[in-house]
């Protein structure tokens, strides 16, 4: 089996040589001619016989084949005859040659399909009444499809099909591995996506099994994953267990908002119930991948909900009231205090469309402070300049980089899917990585340059070890965590990164196409909200607390929000919102690519779009909003910053050079304190924000984790 | 010895010695052990050591005997030979001496087909065997000798049991059957 992680450590030349032609063509290769079924197709050297097929549209089928994973074929599935070939060649492993003609619909292939998968399931149990996998389950559909209409198997001494013993990976992944087909797909995806070694194959032969040897749960963050690529019922959504059968369920486009990736999702949910989450290909964002927090977090949205508008009585205690009386109740509070006694804090979650409204009608009394929860330095450009605080390189751009320097960060948690780019360009493509911050496992070697400022000066000085590196690289890129800007000395920590980019901008000579300079965020509002105009960060409401304070889905401090927690139990009023996958809503990722949710499931109880519940406070203060509907509310977007409902776009920004100039008027002076994140290791990453923290599944995942770790495996 | 890039090449090696030091088991930490000296995952060692038959996971007696009953050995009565040593030893296939001198174990072709029937004793093979000479190797063993390994019907090596049947005469020497012209 071919282990690309193993491929990393060889030297380039030797490692050219082991992967033969399959993915090393120099020069300009000329295209093979060959003909599938007859119709001839051109493709290059080393396209393998299923790929060439798919060009023509035929689907060759295969279970233990994956685009994103490394070729493995032992699942024979994929065999097809191939002319004056003496026997049937496994498609997903063999290069064509040229004149090949490949019959994938002739007597013999069909003959190979229904030979293996008669042995398939001669050890595979035929439990699908009972399988969570029915209705989606690879083995099912290719057994009808290609399958022999009756079985041989007849186990008249009931001496009984191979049976393996179920394996505890954790609180996600259900495991029934009698079902398992030894595809390999999910130890694969294991080494090479997740960067965790903990699945592979022990014993041989009919005792072959699939599973971690010792009891381990499957320590990655984006182990979910092998739910989706597992073909037949033996990796199961544990959370999902029993809970619907594929063809009950809807399916709604959405977009996940758990971290500032903005990872494509389905939703599938039925009787207005979210029963999970799914993800939705999308090459420049996701791929196919989730992390787990995106996968598995949504039980959190039934779970600690505001359903009703609440006030605080005399008695000091939170009552519940009707939608009415609550926004009187606020429209009081507002009226009675002068503009700049006003101030609003968004949080995490909030959407574009209710950020805009809000900020009309705070602005439309006067106030002027309407902050992000985020701190992000406002000192010289700040947040005018929309380079600053994006992340430029674009997710999928980083794949070409062959040095990326990671400050403050840990991407693998804060982002887990940027990370699995990382490492991708990791494995394929020789990437440098280096971290200034405190020493974390990002799945893949980095070089740790300390957690000091000072090193951060010596880079920007050009003292360091690693500046010549640096200078070296031909498409460098260097990504600070918003984390890292948190801190009281963000504005001179931001400064060093952005003096840092310049310098390698300027010695690598790269087109000014390539973006060397990106912030990497950590919630899904932030990028919307700066777009929008709000100040990053609460110094302003800290240093002159306001009469009426404003939350919006905020923690630290009234009113309309979806969870209720923290924040919710310190209001005055509250005003129950709408979830992310309960509303038409957009979001704007970190690279500044807008995108839109779309509404699964309503809101419960009295709960409301926020935007909505906004539109009609504004109409009780006596505000009234020039916009009634969703369309009317994001021409507004529009007018303010067009790029909002450019969905799907990724609007570039520029002005480094500018915005490092306007940097220097940066006073402020880095601390001596430590770069630190906060997100250190797996069990930090599983509940950082109210749906993840109302969610079970995640407090189990936290438990299983620590559980693990006193495990001596 | 082995370049860098290509360490886990040693797994196998150093998996095999760890067993001998381990007294002809793999205990777990041996093959964590080795997992750290290749710096490669454990799994990818668990792989190894479970996929070969050779590497015990359980511990085994001190005398390790693998009978071979794979088809020649067993058409020249390996059958035998094993119902000898089981009553010899007074243990079944897969048991241990409750001394832990003893194991004893029934596997497949260990490549010595031409002295079948044969067993291997640790990393010793005694070939052509007869009931009598199984049980002499058994005592030698549990007297504390240690038994000429080898054939035991007389032969060197694995030439034919009744002397040559071709290649008997000296070979002919240069220009044999050589075109008169040349």
């Amino acid at each position: 089996m071919l282990r690309l992680p193993f491929l990393r450590s060889i030297p380039q030349v030797t490692r050219a040589a082991t992967l033969g032609g399959r993915t090393v063509v120099t020069g300009a290769p000329e295209k093979v001619e060959v003909f599938i079924d007859g119709q001839p197709v051109l493709v290059d050297p080393g396209t393998t016989v299923l790929q060439a097929a798919a060009m023509v549209g035929v689907e060759i089928p295969r279970f233990c084949y994956h685009e994103r994973l490394s070729v493995a074929g032992n699942c024979r599935m994929c065999l097809v005859e191939v002319e004056k070939s003496a026997k049937p060649v496994a498609a997903c492993a063999m290069p064509v040659m040229k004149g090949w003609r490949i019959k994938t619909n002739s007597e013999l292939t069909r003959k190979a399909r229904e030979g293996v998968m008669e042995f398939l399931l001669v050890n595979h149990p035929l439990d699908c009444p009972i399988c969570d996998q029915g209705g989606e389950c690879d083995l099912q559909d290719q057994s009808m499809t290609f399958g022999s209409d009756r079985s041989r198997f007849t186990d008249i001494t009931f001496s009984g099909k191979r049976a393996v013993e179920d394996k505890n990976v954790g609180p996600l992944i259900k495991t029934i591995m009698t079902r398992c087909i030894h595809c390999t797909r999910c130890i694969r995806f294991g080494s090479e996506v997740a960067g965790v070694d903990d699945l592979g194959t022990t014993g041989r032969g009919g005792d072959m099994q699939v599973g971690t040897y010792v009891e381990k749960m499957f320590l990655s963050e984006l182990s979910g994953n092998v739910i989706d690529l597992c073909p037949v019922g033996a990796l199961t959504s544990k959370p999902y267990a029993f809970m619907a059968r594929p063809w009950e369920t809807r399916k709604t486009d959405s977009i996940d908002v758990m971290d500032a990736v903005g990872s494509n999702i389905f939703v599938t949910h039925r009787t207005g119930e979210v029963l999970r989450v799914l993800p939705r290909t999308h090459e420049e964002i996701n791929e196919e991948w989730l992390s787990d927090k995106s996968r598995f977090a949504c039980d959190g949205l039934k779970r600690q909900r505001l359903v009703s508008p609440m006030v605080r009585d005399s008695n000091g205690k939170l009552v519940m009231v009707e939608w009415e009386d609550a926004l009187v109740a606020v429209a009081r509070a507002l009226q009675s205090a002068k503009g700049d006694e006003l101030a609003a804090i968004v949080g995490g979650f909030a959407d574009a469309e209710a950020l805009v409204v809000l900020k009309d009608m705070l602005n439309t009394l006067g106030s002027e402070s309407l902050c992000t929860e985020e701190i992000f330095p406002m000192d010289g450009a700040g947040t005018d300049l929309r380079s600053n605080y994006l992340l430029n390189s674009t997710i999928a751009g980083v794949e070409e980089a062959d040095v990326v320097l990671l400050i403050g960060t840990n991407t693998r948690f804060e982002a887990p899917l940027f990370n699995a780019r990382l490492r991708k360009a990791w494995i394929n493509n020789d990437l440098r990585v280096a971290t200034v911050g405190p020493k974390v496992d990002l799945t893949y070697e980095t070089e740790n340059l300390g957690d000091s400022v000072q090193v951060l000066k010596d880079l920007a000085e050009g003292r360091h070890a690693f500046s010549k590196v640096l200078n070296g690289a031909k498409r460098p890129v260097i990504v600070v965590g918003s984390g890292a800007l948190q801190r009281e000395d963000g504005a001179a920590i931001f400064q060093l990164t952005q003096r840092i980019a310049q310098n390698a901008r300027v010695a690598s000579n790269v087109s000014h196409d390539w973006r060397v300079l990106n912030v990497l965020h950590r919630v899904a509002s932030q990028v919307a909200a700066l777009d929008l105009g709000y100040k990053a960060g609460i110094e302003a409401i800290r240093a002159k607390p306001p009469k009426v304070l404003f939350l919006l889905g905020a923690d630290e401090g009234a009113i309309s929000r979806h969870h209720g927690d923290r924040g919710a139990a310190m209001a005055d009023a509250v005003l129950p919102g709408a979830a992310y996958t309960e509303k038409p809503a957009t979001y704007v990722n970190m690279e500044g690519r807008a995108q839109q949710t779309f509404a699964a499931i309503t809101a419960p109880g009295l709960a409301r779009e926020d935007w909505k519940i906004l539109r009609a406070l504004g109409e009780v203060v006596g505000v009234k909003l020039p916009y009634d509907t969703l369309t009317q509310v994001r021409a507004r977007l529009t007018e303010v910053s067009p790029n909002l409902t450019r969905y799907g776009d990724v609007e570039a920004a520029n002005y480094f050079a500018q915005a490092v100039e306007l940097a220097k008027l940066v006073k402020a002076q880095p601390s001596s304190a430590p770069l630190d994140v906060r997100q250190k290791t797996l069990e930090d990453f599983y509940m950082t924000d109210s749906i993840s923290r109302a969610s079970p599944t995640m407090a189990k995942c936290v438990q299983a984790v620590k559980k693990q770790r006193q495990s001596k495996y | 010895m082995y370049p860098e890039g290509h360490k886990r090449a040693a797994v196998i090696p150093l998996l095999d010695l760890a067993q001998r030091q381990a007294g002809g088991w793999l205990p777990i930490s041996a093959m964590h052990a080795v997992a750290d000296m290749l710096s490669m995952p454990k799994m990818r060692v668990y792989e190894v050591a479970t996929f070969y038959t050779m590497f015990n996971r359980n511990p085994i007696g001190k005398n390790f005997v693998q009978v071979c009953t794979t088809t020649p050995c067993w058409l020249m009565g390996s059958e035998k030979i094993m119902n000898c040593l089981k009553k010899k030893l007074n243990i079944n296939n897969g048991e241990t001496t409750s001394d832990g001198q003893f194991s004893l174990l029934e596997v497949e072709c260990l490549g010595a087909c031409v002295n079948a029937p044969m067993i291997q004793i640790n990393d010793n093979y005694y070939e052509d065997l007869t009931e009598k000479d199984t049980e002499e190797i058994i005592d030698d063993l549990k007297a504390g000798r240690e038994p000429k390994a080898g054939p035991r019907n007389g032969r060197f090596a694995c030439e034919p049991r009744d002397g040559l049947t071709s290649l008997t005469e000296p070979p002919p020497g240069p220009g044999f059957k050589i075109q008169p012209g040349l």
